[in-house]
């Protein structure tokens, strides 16, 4: 399967030339397959932000080629901008870039700026909203009367409005609280599964990306160690605590039973899985896994 | 160029003898060769106070392509001045075209004001790239403290200019973050007619004002917060003081701007 979007020996460097240069991204080659939803991880500072920015031409690359539908995002002019329609940018916080009077109005925003008539955008706002979940009276609202989570929201809205083929979120549940959170997430979802568009998430959260994504990429200091599925990554366990961002709770909870000796499966990152793996080994009956097993699965229910 | 890279009012850290100059000197010194820059009448004088200039920087370790680059911004004015000099300074013709006549004193006249700008705007960008923007304003309150016998809140100027020197750099990313995010919506700030710009900076506008009375706000709090309540009765943890080194560098800036004016009385 080809990538939709990639980027090969994409090097990018801030103020070079001052004592304040710094090499944000070193040789990166990074792709995304269609339909694809994808998580890349890593701390603050380790360059995903940057990474993330050359995916629709914000940022251009200090050397390396950024690829969409196998061409240079580079190579004509006026082509970053039309792939920025292409591939939609959620920033970190994006309901501090509400300006508009209306909800509708902020959200037509970027069809607008396409250049489609009124009744295509009219459509596309109406469905993203429907996407992001708001009732069609908030449309007439001011975004600045709106709750922390509403804001988000309409501001996810706005740029699925444009109907991107990839989208990519910088930590959109940043600051948000775990039902707010929990509800953005599906929002996501419910856009990869309809649109089948590419997902590219950037988080924090070891929980969340394990239980979205297929696809993990870890970023560490502008380059990538690894990436693949999430029992693959997961697996690294010590290397990814030893770059500061650590395994799920899930993992640690198997880890620390199977380093006492119980026979469970390693690669359990979600509670699903848990669940699942303490069943089968509950029911194999092993004499050690009592213990541990019923541990799991208290710690599930609390989970839970 | 990407607005990250303006470097107004840009501190770049270092421990270079100039850096470690007591500020009120630097600021001083700086005030002193401004004068000199405008008592300079002829190549000699120029030529002299370039050597300084160029010794200092030497000095300071900054490097010369950061200053070059802070002269950007102000090319439009050096060429406005240079041609308005050239074309208005009443003199012995040279050449002249249609309503415009170049004189010889005119082409003088405008090369020496472009040299005048740059090497100012050069000394200032030297100070602030050495001072941090704290140590500036520690400097301007100390500075003008005299002043509050006449009842001018200096302490309350000081602290204004300190908060909005340090909201520049904040300023800068914010706005940098809210127009990669526009333009991630296919917002165009580039092309277009003047009125077409003037309207799409709405969306650029409109968050950043908000952002920033918020930041205001917040700022506000947080002070409260710590108790702060003016200038009365507070004191300073690093003092200012001048050492042996400052006041040579004072002197050594006064002595050029006699010395110039000394020149410039005999026209050289």
């Amino acid at each position: 399967m080809g990538a939709i979007i990639e980027t090969k020996q994409l090097t990018h460097i801030y103020s070079q030339g001052t004592p304040f240069e710094h090499t944000a991204l070193d040789s990166v080659d990074f792709s995304a397959a269609p339909g694809e939803y994808l998580a890349v991880i890593g701390r603050t500072g380790s360059g995903k932000s940057t990474l993330i920015q050359h995916l629709n031409g914000l940022l251009r690359p200090t050397s390396g080629q950024v690829l969409f539908d196998g061409g240079d995002i580079w190579a004509g002019k006026g082509r970053a901008r039309q792939v920025r329609c292409q591939v939609g940018l959620v920033f970190q916080y994006p309901e501090y870039q509400l300006f508009e009077e209306t909800v509708y109005q902020d959200i037509a925003f970027g069809p607008k700026n396409m250049g489609l008539d009124a009744d295509e955008v009219d459509r596309r706002v109406k469905q993203s909203a429907r996407f992001v979940g708001l009732e069609p009276a908030v449309l007439e609202k001011s975004p600045f009367d709106l709750s922390g989570g509403q804001k988000r929201r309409v501001a996810i809205a706005g740029v699925i409005a444009m109907e991107p083929r990839v989208l990519v979120l910088d930590e959109p549940t940043a600051g948000l609280d775990p039902s707010g959170s929990a509800r953005i997430l599906d929002n996501i979802r419910t856009y990869h599964q309809e649109k089948n568009a590419c997902i590219i998430l950037v988080s924090h959260s070891m929980e969340e990306v394990a239980r979205e994504a297929g696809r993990l990429v870890v970023i560490h200091r502008g380059a990538i160690p690894f990436s693949g599925s999430p029992e693959a990554v997961f697996a690294h366990g010590d290397e990814l605590e030893a770059m500061g961002l650590g395994v799920p709770a899930m993992t640690r909870v198997f880890a620390r039973l199977r380093s006492m000796g119980v026979d469970i499966p390693p690669s359990v990152y979600t509670i699903p899985q848990a669940r699942e793996a303490v069943l089968t080994t509950l029911h194999r009956g092993l004499h050690k896994a009592e213990n541990g097993g019923s541990q799991a699965a208290s710690d599930e229910k609390g989970a839970e | 160029m990407a607005l990250r890279d303006i470097t107004l009012g840009q501190y770049f850290p270092g421990s270079s003898p100039i850096h470690r100059l007591d500020p009120r000197a630097k600021l001083l010194a700086m005030i002193c060769y401004i004068v000199a820059l405008f008592l300079g009448e002829w190549f000699a004088t120029y030529a002299l106070l370039l050597l300084v200039l160029a010794a200092v920087v030497k000095v300071s370790t900054v490097k010369p392509r950061a200053l070059v680059r802070g002269l950007k911004p102000v090319v439009f004015i050096l060429v406005f001045t240079a041609v308005l000099n050239i074309f208005y300074t009443p003199g012995e013709p040279l050449a002249s075209f249609w309503i415009f006549t170049i004189t010889k004193q005119g082409v003088l006249h405008a090369f020496f004001m472009v040299v005048r700008i740059i090497m100012l705007i050069t000394c200032t960008f030297l100070l602030t790239y050495t001072t941090s923007p704290l140590a500036l304003t520690d400097a301007l309150e100390s500075l003008l403290g005299p002043l509050k016998k006449i009842r001018v809140p200096v302490h309350e100027l000081s602290m204004m200019m300190s908060i909005a020197l340090r909201f520049i750099p904040t300023l800068i990313e914010e706005t940098d973050k809210i127009m990669s995010a526009q333009k991630a919506r296919g917002a165009d700030f580039e092309s277009g007619s003047l009125i077409q710009r003037a309207k799409a900076l709405i969306p650029l506008l409109v968050p950043l004002f908000i952002s920033a009375f918020r930041r205001a706000d917040e700022l506000a709090t947080a002070m409260e917060c710590r108790c702060y309540h003016g200038g009365e009765g507070r004191t300073r943890m690093k003092q200012l003081r001048y050492r042996p080194g400052d006041v040579v560098f004072i002197l050594g800036a006064l002595a050029l701007a006699v010395l110039t004016g000394v020149l410039g009385h005999w026209g050289l």
